[in-house]
């Protein structure tokens, strides 16, 4: 790959290879994958402080937007940036009334007008985040919260630092994502980082109809029978049904769902034994997965939560370190060029 | 110039003088906090020199640096770990060299997230001057003057070792 080129870490990365905006986990390596989860670990600790903040983020701006309604998102990506000392605000935008090319453009404009210094951008159009990235002002840092069914790069994150919490590697794991894989933008992302970071086996378990085309070019392997799904598994993610993205007939009904691809007690007993359960949240309960099983000694999804707010504080450090870091350098080497 | 390197000579004089201040003081129970990584080793030697069994805290200022706007963020940042709670307490800081002072900033605006200790002595093993902040230790093993090529490092943990470095070499 030439450095022409228009990939994905031409415009996430810096020179020397720090990240400076957080779009997708397409051509991050295990390198930066495992920096994050490290950095990450290191917030948790400030998480368990008396003083709950860290001041790397003092003075900065860092603003919401989301085009698309999150609670749980928005709500950690507002603790993150509030624990790194940064002034936060929240605009919850709806995209239905005008085109939407033409608002994005203008809502950024007025933003930039207000000198922030970071984006973190949902949007239900796939891409979004990327052309914000290619437009906005250099130094200003986006970073991704969810766009349409491309990528949700930071849940998927924090799902592998709850994973690695909990198994310690990713050598030799064998990880099954189950449900409305076609609808999921956090599949893609959980699938790229699985195995970037050397999982031994990634399957995906659904009904046709709820597989995008070509899935096993992600580089997993598909099952359609859940019982024969959960064998041998270390970790099992749950997807949520997404009903408000659902067109048309994908499914015979909730109940039917439930029966073939919902995680019961039994279900669950056919992995091993230390398998642990993931779900993205929000749950529905007795749709994707039995209550014993979300509430049970096996279910880590509390811990997701928590761990959230840790990676998302981890990216938004790096991206912002990264873009300040270019600012720097970027002065020395027209102070050269004058000089 | 060698025996400005005895290692053990320099843990004597901090040893020493550490002593001595807890005395004045009248500082019975301190507790001992080491900035990662050189004052980390530092921290678990002079703990078991002045007979302190409490597990002694590691510090890693990433988070506190004041050049994060200028270089970003280090990427091999380690959790802070305080097995002990810092309110009210007498606290021995401990760093391997000290220059600008820079580094004794972050950590005492780190320390303070903790909770409000009843005092910090600082006792660093080597200072180099060159102090570009009000910060001066309260305990040094040695004072040195380095030339502009010249840096110092402690290396270790086992053996624990001043290395000088001559760059151009």
């Amino acid at each position: 790959m030439t450095a022409n080129q228009p990939s994905p870490n031409h415009l996430q990365l810096t020179r020397d290879g720090q990240l400076r905006h957080f779009l997708t986990l397409d051509g991050l390596g295990r390198e930066l994958l495992t920096d994050i989860l490290d950095t990450a670990d290191s917030f948790i600790e400030v998480g368990e402080r008396s003083i709950k903040k860290v001041p790397l983020l003092r003075g900065r701006t860092v603003v919401n937007l989301f085009f698309e309604s999150s609670t749980r998102t928005r709500s950690t990506f507002e603790l993150a940036a509030k624990r790194l000392s940064a002034d936060v605000l929240n605009l919850d935008i709806n995209t239905s009334a005008t085109s939407k090319g033409e608002s994005l453009s203008d809502t950024l404009l007025n933003l930039e007008a207000m000198a922030s210094d970071m984006f973190v951008v949902r949007h239900s159009q796939s891409g979004a985040p990327h052309f914000i990235a290619e437009s906005v002002t250099p130094g200003v840092a986006i970073i991704n919260a969810g766009d349409g069914r491309h990528a949700h790069p930071t849940q998927a994150m924090l799902d592998m630092l709850t994973i690695r919490q909990h198994k310690g590697r990713f050598e030799g794991l064998k990880v099954a994502i189950v449900g409305d894989v076609l609808h999921s933008r956090v599949a893609r992302s959980q699938i790229r980082a699985l195995n970037e970071l050397g999982a031994a086996e990634v399957r995906v378990i659904a009904p046709g109809t709820l597989l995008p085309r070509d899935v096993e070019d992600l580089g997993c392997i598909v099952e359609y029978d859940m019982s024969r799904g959960m064998k041998d598994l270390d970790v099992v993610i749950m997807l949520r049904l997404q009903k408000e993205r659902m067109e048309g007939a994908l499914l015979p009904s909730e109940r039917e769902f439930y029966r073939l691809y919902g995680l019961s007690q039994d279900k669950l007993a056919l992995a091993r034994p230390d398998c642990i359960v993931m779900h993205p949240g929000p749950i529905n309960r007795g749709v994707e997965i039995e209550s014993a099983v979300a509430d049970g000694p096996q279910s880590v999804i509390l811990n997701q939560v928590t761990n959230g707010i840790a990676i998302r504080m981890a990216v938004m450090s790096m991206a912002m370190g990264g873009q300040m870091a270019e600012r720097q350098q970027k002065q020395i080497d027209s102070e050269e060029t004058r000089g | 110039m060698t025996a400005l390197f005895d290692i053990n000579q320099l843990l004597d004089e901090l040893e020493k003088g550490l002593r001595l201040m807890l005395t004045e003081r009248g500082i019975e129970d301190p507790a001992l906090i080491g900035i990662r990584t050189g004052g980390v080793w530092l921290a678990d030697v002079i703990g078991k020199r002045l007979g302190i069994a409490e597990p002694f805290g590691e510090l890693d200022i990433s988070f506190y640096r004041d050049d994060f706007s200028r270089i970003g963020l280090n990427p091999k940042v380690k959790p802070s770990s305080l097995p002990f709670d810092t309110e009210g307490r007498d606290i021995i800081l401990i760093d391997d060299v000290i220059m600008s002072g820079r580094t004794i900033r972050a950590a005492m605006n780190e320390i303070f997230d903790y909770g409000r200790p009843a005092s910090i002595i600082l006792a660093t093993l080597i200072d180099l001057g060159a102090r570009e902040l009000p910060i001066q230790p309260d305990v040094v093993g040695s004072s040195l003057a380095l030339e502009a090529h010249q840096r110092i490092k402690l290396r270790g943990p086992e053996p624990l070792h001043i290395e000088l470095q001559e760059s151009g070499q």
